[in-house]
């Protein structure tokens, strides 16, 4: 996807670069007019939805802020100290490590073991490719109940405890009892039924896309099909792809909230930050200072990953990256 | 490439679609149902409820609203497991709902957000229960009026029992025993609930102690409370205990379908687990956990109270004082047609005929000789806090003492904040 997308952008941008060469110049005032009318509302919502709340959580991040969001009393760094030596929010912070290691290289392989047995079918094709991106349409919350209640309900006519009934294990309850931890088996397979089917359009439109001639010349060189293919052909062919879904999947892994409230309730593990944050600030407990000053925590650690992630993986470097 | 252009076309044409919905989205807002336009006489109310579960409720309170002539009042139901999240962060915004229901808890008076009622109240003082009036009485102020008592205990199945030669039990390590042989292929012991918190407080109360004492310390910290949630855990680990179960514990259904042979609910599911079961069904408090100590009974309940940032505080207060307190049928409808709960008003009580026999009366009776009732110093946070006892020592199996101590630190910080 990434590939077409820029090469096209290039390729207008070449011609547009000709055309205003070679036609009539719009006159400046005109172009910074436009510039402002179209990005103008964009921006102004950007400044009210994102960057005021983004500020106003810092300034409360420095307030004794309980059951309001317009503080007096000044606590200093009081509210950073707390969150800092909060155990439930550094392991709020492992949790997210570990649902990250996770669910990332699962989706990963699952969307493009996906996109690679639709790709192969000679039938039938928009019928699969809509069937497995289908779940993408449903809410995590809506799913998260039918996982809940349905699938992985702890009683013994629950789906997944039927299943294991006939085999003779005893009822297992999933959700409440964390030893051993199986909820990460309901959280995990209900993002990656949801998410997958998403990510193996991307794959399926990059797979598409490389060409047939590399195929042929690979099969003249000697090259056997299946693995060797795979493994030489396809893989590098997809790699700006493949950054840009790991990207996708960690960002979306960073915001994973839903499922995490909805399946998990009073627990004091399996806690993302988002959720963590959600209880401090806007549960029960409305402590707007404590939580502005995880969030800010939250923000400064996604800036510095980012920062590191941008420079290994090389995203954002243009051509040099494929 | 040609065969993606097209799809490509109609994908770029749906994101297009989508992106201008999302732009509708917030002027559709703006023309929504607020509650706030037109009708009555041109005032407007909002009030918030949780989802009660029992049929007829949400028209029942919608149809006392509609009766109501001094204003427009619209009623959000709110559903979910969340209603205290939801109802406080509503309450800091202009959205807020003028009257609510919730529990009796000081933060909200020491935060200003709810009114005092003490100019309704005073002349039906004498009418109430008056460890109603006491648990809503913060600082010599009355904040809230109480709707409905509803006192929490074990159900249990007599022919269940019978069965496993066992008598209903009076302390915790019965209880134990007995989940063990209520427990057999098809039907578990005992259900107290998904997560297990809806019996911290009574567990504490019939260790002998209590949350906090009269002087607002943590008093909940004692060995024999830690030995109880050890008690709690051996239950939970030798899978006597029914989890997960798709409604939790506030809905009779693991009782009615026969899942389990004791179940923690409340007095409101009375009507409807006697359809079911018919005579085949018992209560008794939770028992003793602990020499010294006493059966216990959660008395909980909701109550009304008006915001006190409302734009018309007197208009909430006026609605409140027509609905309840001038308007007794209604309250003794809301109390009795749907599930069963104990009118706070004592002249109600005394004429309630439904709860003067049998289970009901029963009920009464626990609730009377056992039940403690809301602490409003207890808040939400302090709530939280044991909420995270029971996870980390019986579900999870840590050291009782250690998530006991946690809490206290977390406890101890709300305590400073509200009292110094």
């Amino acid at each position: 996807m990434p590939t077409t997308t820029s090469a096209r952008d290039a390729a207008k941008a070449h011609v547009a670069a000709g055309a205003t060469r070679a036609g009539r110049r719009p006159g400046v005032r005109g172009s910074t007019l436009s510039f402002w009318l179209f990005t103008g509302p964009f921006l102004t919502g950007l400044a009210v939805f994102v960057y005021i709340p983004i500020g106003w959580s810092a300034y409360l991040s420095f307030f004794e802020a309980r059951f309001t969001v317009t503080p007096s009393t000044f606590v200093g760094f009081d509210n950073y100290t707390y969150m800092l030596t909060n155990d439930r929010f550094t392991d709020s912070l492992v949790t997210f490590t570990v649902f990250a290691a996770f669910i990332v290289p699962v989706t990963w392989a699952l969307s493009l073991g996906l996109a690679l047995m639709v790709d192969r079918l000679r039938f039938m094709r928009a019928f699969f490719r809509s069937v497995f991106f289908l779940p993408t349409a449903v809410s995590f919350v809506a799913a998260s109940l039918i996982w809940k209640m349905s699938v992985f309900s702890g009683v013994r006519f629950g789906l997944a405890n039927t299943f294991l009934g006939w085999f003779g294990v005893e009822n297992i309850a999933w959700l409440a009892d964390p030893d051993p931890p199986w909820y990460w088996l309901v959280i995990v397979s209900v993002r990656l039924w949801l998410q997958a089917g998403f990510y193996m359009i991307l794959f399926l439109a990059a797979l598409q896309n490389i060409p047939p001639e590399l195929y042929e010349a690979a099969a003249i060189d000697g090259a056997k099909p299946g693995w060797q293919t795979f493994r030489h052909i396809t893989l590098p062919q997809l790699r700006a792809t493949s950054t840009a879904v790991v990207l996708l999947l960690l960002v979306a892994a960073y915001q994973a909230f839903d499922e995490f409230f909805n399946l998990l309730s009073k627990t004091t593990w399996g806690r993302p930050p988002l959720v963590e944050l959600y209880y401090t600030a806007l549960g029960e407990n409305q402590d707007y200072g404590a939580g502005s000053a995880g969030a800010v925590i939250l923000t400064v650690l996604i800036c510095g990953v980012t920062l590191v992630q941008g420079r290994f993986m090389g995203f954002g470097r243009n051509e040099d990256s494929r | 490439m040609s065969a993606l252009s097209s799809s490509d076309r109609s994908r770029r044409s749906v994101l297009r679609a989508a992106a201008g919905l999302a732009a509708l989205g917030p002027l559709a807002a703006c023309g929504g149902n607020t509650g706030r336009e037109g009708g009555g006489s041109g005032k407007n109310l909002v009030q918030y409820f949780h989802a009660y579960g029992e049929a007829g409720t949400e028209q029942a309170i919608k149809r006392y609203a509609k009766a109501y002539d001094g204003a427009n009042v619209s009623t959000q139901w709110i559903t979910g497991s969340n209603f205290e999240s939801k109802l406080f962060s509503a309450l800091l915004t202009k959205n807020a709902p003028d009257v609510f229901e919730f529990h009796p808890q000081i933060q909200m008076v020491k935060s200003g957000q709810v009114a005092p009622l003490d100019d309704i109240i005073d002349p039906v003082k004498d009418d109430f229960n008056p460890a109603d009036i006491a648990s809503h009485t913060i600082d010599g102020k009355v904040w809230g009026v109480r709707m409905i008592d509803d006192p929490q205990f074990l159900y249990y199945r007599p022919s269940l029992l019978e069965k496993a030669g066992i008598e209903p039990p009076g302390t915790l390590d019965e209880l134990v025993e007995a989940a063990a042989k209520l427990t057999t292929g098809k039907v578990k012991g005992l259900f107290l609930g998904n997560t297990i918190t809806p019996v911290m407080n009574p567990l504490i109360w019939a260790t002998g102690a209590d949350t906090l004492t009269d002087s607002n310390e943590i008093a909940y910290h004692t060995d024999e409370v830690a030995a109880g949630l050890g008690k709690l855990r051996t239950m939970f680990k030798a899978g006597h205990l029914l989890l997960d179960a798709p409604a939790d514990w506030w809905d009779p259904s693991a009782l009615t379908q026969g899942l389990v042979a004791m179940q923690w609910c409340g007095m409101w599911a009375m009507p409807v687990i006697q359809k079911a079961l018919g005579d085949d069904i018992g209560i008794i408090p939770f028992p003793v956990a602990a020499e010294g100590g006493k059966p216990a009974v959660t008395n909980g309940g909701w109550s009304m109270f008006v915001n006190a940032k409302a734009k018309d505080v007197d208009l909430a207060k006026e609605y409140v004082k027509w609905l309840w307190i001038d308007q007794k049928k209604y309250q003794e409808d809301w109390a009795l047609s749907y599930g069963f709960h104990i009118p706070p008003r004592t002249s109600l009580a005394a004429s309630a005929t439904k709860l003067k026999s049998g289970l009901p009366a029963e009920g009464v009776k626990l609730f009377t000789d056992y039940g403690h009732f809301d602490n409003p110093a207890w808040t939400q946070a302090m709530i939280v806090a044991l909420e995270g006892v029971v996870a980390d020592s019986v579900r999870k199996g840590g050291d009782p003492e250690a998530a006991l101590d946690k809490a206290d630190a977390t406890v101890g910080r709300e305590l400073k904040k509200l009292f110094g």
